[in-house]
């Protein structure tokens, strides 16, 4: 098991994402002689999970049954430890494409918070990238490079314990793609600026409130930098119902022929059954803009330089 | 330090062949840079061979001609900023009148050969109504001119986000109206990453397909599952990759998936291949060794094939006409090519079904025309267990019931899934400025809909106490290969 990398069973040290029921998973680190209890009882590492397929059903101690699944960066996000907000795999879908992230690229990060988008960049950028992640705080920091060893993804990550608005990302001209989801943005800009390939590289910044991303844009037109684009993306969804929906009785359409057999008196309560979707009683309505400046503009950097 | 960026420089430099797209304001076309040959790019006839040794991303001005030249260091927009402004519109009239020049007058202008910012410099110097604007109304006025008479062409190195906008911007129709977020899903509920084996089903002009794979980066295997005589790929070449990400690449017709599923495929040495020589009794060679080696393998088209032949060269030799032997020669040189081809076809079929074989797949990505719930049920069964899937659809309806099939498909506990999700996004986009940030005003009304799910496999706790069912897919695995051989 890796975070970059699929395998077919079990072992010793991975971790798993057990699945007790509709919107319910848990992770879990697999050891030797552990147990885990589940609201289905105890499941036995040695001998319930350790060997089995990915993807197969796992016996509890109590008699029910679990699904041990593969980890991948969208199930760690909506199963990893909160250490602060975190993103959520909409944005980071979105963040991806529009950073161009793909195998090889080398990206910058700040801050690494609880290491959702960390997951996401490494799984994109792997074999051959690389992404130096900056955490002003310390136990946060800590803690991540620790789930990196355990996801077996610490080879792709840097991580380091530092501010970038005062000390920037610790590399200089490196970078393919710069992302922030930091308070103050527009502090760290230059520190980005530095950050990136000399040819340029693209930039991203997440921030929930609109004056955030004012601010954020205009350090970045003060250093030149145009055609920024600033979007928001939210996900809806769609849960599957069946739906009846009864039929309005108007009475007999006619005056009644006394020729005519009466016609049958419809079902009292007539409805029809329809396939269709609700959308839930409240969602996320609100994540964050995400502000990109595309390929950095070559003429900015003879500006700078 | 400073080396290994100097080496670095190349590959951002454009080069007579790259496949670039060209970016006028928000409007893009992907185009292949070669020398002399002129491109239609916005009603405006363009010759790139001046963008081959500038780098990527760099912004061309169109002069006349046609021909690009690199643009100079940004010009300072300050050549209205001490002007005057005034502080409402109650004062301005929308007469008709406010512009002296005319139509012509323009024209002329720019025959003149003025530039852009000078013809704009000209409307602003001849509207009678520019000072009265707002200032924030004369930023508006300058920005709307420009894009209008500057043309200022941006060369891109193509990718993912960079088509996807395009084909979203200029044909939707030819990618399903898949909008590019969507598709930005997609790769991340896909899990696509290096490695692995990846099937897809599009008909999205290949744009979906170009997607997985730069996300592959060329390693790993992605499987076109493709309807029909052959793989649409035509957007494939737009994303210029180096060959051997091709080779990463393997196509199945889904007219085949079910009898790779009974194991009645056959991907031996060709029947129809011998048939067919027969058919045009060729006394080649080449034409009885495919016969012999159909009747070695027991095809039912073999005995044919090989009497024939052998009847046709008895009489060749009287007559003994040149031009004829010149053209059975062709026609032998043809039927070779012809076999050729047909021999690589059946080799990559087998590579492919092989892939397919194990059912082993790590993710399957679906964005099609067609209705996705029989393409999702019928492709399934080839992704491993605790994989993720994503199918696309420009309507929700056929989504909802293929979630429905889904799901009885799970009680049945035969390509079982979890943590279905049916979904769409939602995009907005903003205007950022001082004092006059909001929303767009257009927006996209819809991006299409997207089914999620992973696979898992239910078969185990109820076999749980039968060894039995837990050793029946290897056994069935066995047969498959058997009846191949």
């Amino acid at each position: 098991m890796s975070f970059v990398e699929y395998s077919e069973t079990v072992q010793e040290g991975d971790v798993a994402i057990v699945y007790l029921g509709h919107e319910s998973m848990m992770a879990v680190k697999v050891q030797k002689n552990g147990q885990t209890q589940t609201r289905y009882g105890a499941i036995r590492h040695s001998s319930d999970l350790i060997g089995k397929r990915y993807g197969s059903k796992v016996t509890c101690s109590k008699g029910g049954w679990v699904l041990v699944l593969h980890p991948t960066p969208e199930l760690w996000t909506v199963n990893l430890p909160h250490r602060t907000q975190i993103l959520y795999t909409t944005d980071i879908a979105t963040i991806t494409m529009m950073l161009e992230l793909k195998p090889g690229a080398v990206v910058c990060e700040s801050g690494t918070g609880s290491g959702s988008l960390s997951h996401a960049i490494l799984r994109t950028i792997a074999p051959t990238g690389h992404l130096h992640t900056v955490e002003f705080h310390k136990q946060r920091a800590l803690e991540v490079e620790q789930e990196f060893r355990e996801h077996r993804v610490a080879h792709l990550v840097s991580v380091r314990n530092q501010d970038v608005c005062l000390d920037g990302f610790g590399v200089a001209g490196v970078a393919d793609a710069v992302f922030l989801d930091i308070p103050n943005p527009w502090e760290a800009v230059g520190h980005a600026h530095s950050a990136m390939k000399r040819h340029g590289g693209r930039l991203c910044s997440f921030s929930p409130c609109i004056e955030q991303v004012q601010r954020t844009c205009e350090a970045l037109a003060a250093r030149g930098f145009h055609d920024l684009s600033t979007l928001e993306v939210l996900l809806r969804v769609h849960d599957v119902r069946t739906v009846g929906l009864p039929l309005p009785d108007f009475g007999p359409d006619r005056t009644p022929d006394p020729a005519q057999t009466p016609a049958p008196p419809p079902a009292p309560h007539a409805s029809l059954s329809i396939k269709t979707t609700t959308p839930p009683r409240s969602m996320a309505g609100h994540t964050g803009y995400l502000t990109f400046k595309s390929p950095f503009d070559l003429r900015c950097f003879t500006l700078e330089e | 330090m400073a080396e290994s960026i100097e080496e670095d420089d190349s590959a951002y430099i454009i080069k007579d062949g790259d496949y670039v797209v060209l970016k006028r304001g928000d409007i893009y076309k992907a185009v292949q840079i070669q020398i002399k040959k002129k491109v239609m790019f916005e009603k405006q006839w363009l010759f790139l061979e001046k963008a081959v040794g500038q780098l990527y991303s760099t912004s061309f001005e169109v002069v006349s001609g046609g021909h690009l030249e690199p643009q100079k260091a940004k010009t300072t927009e300050s050549s209205t900023d001490a002007q005057e402004a005034g502080s409402d519109n109650r004062n301005i009239v929308d007469d008709g009148k406010s512009q002296k020049l005319t139509r012509d007058d323009i024209e002329t202008l720019k025959e003149q050969g003025l530039k852009g910012q000078e013809i704009i410099q000209q409307l602003i110097d001849n509207s009678s109504t520019f000072r009265d604007k707002t200032e924030f109304s004369q930023q508006k006025y300058i920005k709307k001119k420009k894009k209008k008479y500057e043309s200022t062409i941006t060369v891109l190195r193509p990718s993912c986000r960079i088509l996807a906008m395009m084909y979203h911007g200029r044909e939707p129709g030819k990618i399903c109206h898949l909008r590019y977020d969507t598709l930005a899903q997609m790769l991340t509920l896909g899990n696509i990453h290096a490695g692995g084996k990846v099937l897809v089903f599009e008909t999205c002009a290949g744009l979906v397909l170009g997607a997985v794979m730069e996300r592959m980066g060329g390693y790993g295997k992605v499987v076109q599952m493709y309807p029909g005589d052959g793989p649409v790929q035509a957007g494939l070449e737009s994303f210029g990759f180096p060959p051997h990400f091709h080779d990463t690449l393997h196509t199945f017709p889904i007219g085949h998936v079910n009898a790779l599923l009974a194991g009645t495929l056959d991907t031996g040495p060709p029947k129809e291949l011998a048939a067919e020589s027969s058919d045009a009794s060729v006394p080649s060679k080449e034409g009885e060794e495919a016969g012999r080696t159909n009747a070695d393998t027991g095809g039912d088209g073999g005995g044919e094939g090989e009497g024939k032949p052998e009847e046709v060269k008895m009489e060749t030799p009287t007559p003994a006409e040149v031009e004829q032997n010149e053209r059975e020669k062709l026609k032998a040189i043809r039927l070779q090519e012809k076999q050729d081809r047909m021999e690589a076809k059946r080799k990559k079929l087998a590579v492919a079904a092989a892939l397919l074989e194990g059912k082993n797949a790590d993710g399957l990505i679906i964005a099609s025309r067609f209705h996705p719930s029989p393409v999702l049920l019928g492709l399934i069964k080839f992704l491993a267990p605790s994989r993720p899937f994503v199918v696309y659809s420009q309507y929700k309806e056929p989504l909802i019931e293929c979630y429905t099939k889904l799901k009885e498909n799970s009680n049945k506990e035969h390509c079982a899934v979890i943590n279905l999700q049916l979904t769409d996004s939602w995009l907005r986009h903003y205007q950022v400025l001082p004092n006059r940030t909001h929303p767009v005003l257009q927006m996209s009304g819809g991006g299409g809909y997207l089914l999620s799910g992973t696979t898992v496999d239910m078969q185990y706790a109820k076999a749980a106490s039968s060894q039995q069912a837990v050793e029946q897919p290897p056994a069935k695995k066995l047969k498959l290969t058997s009846s191949e051989g």
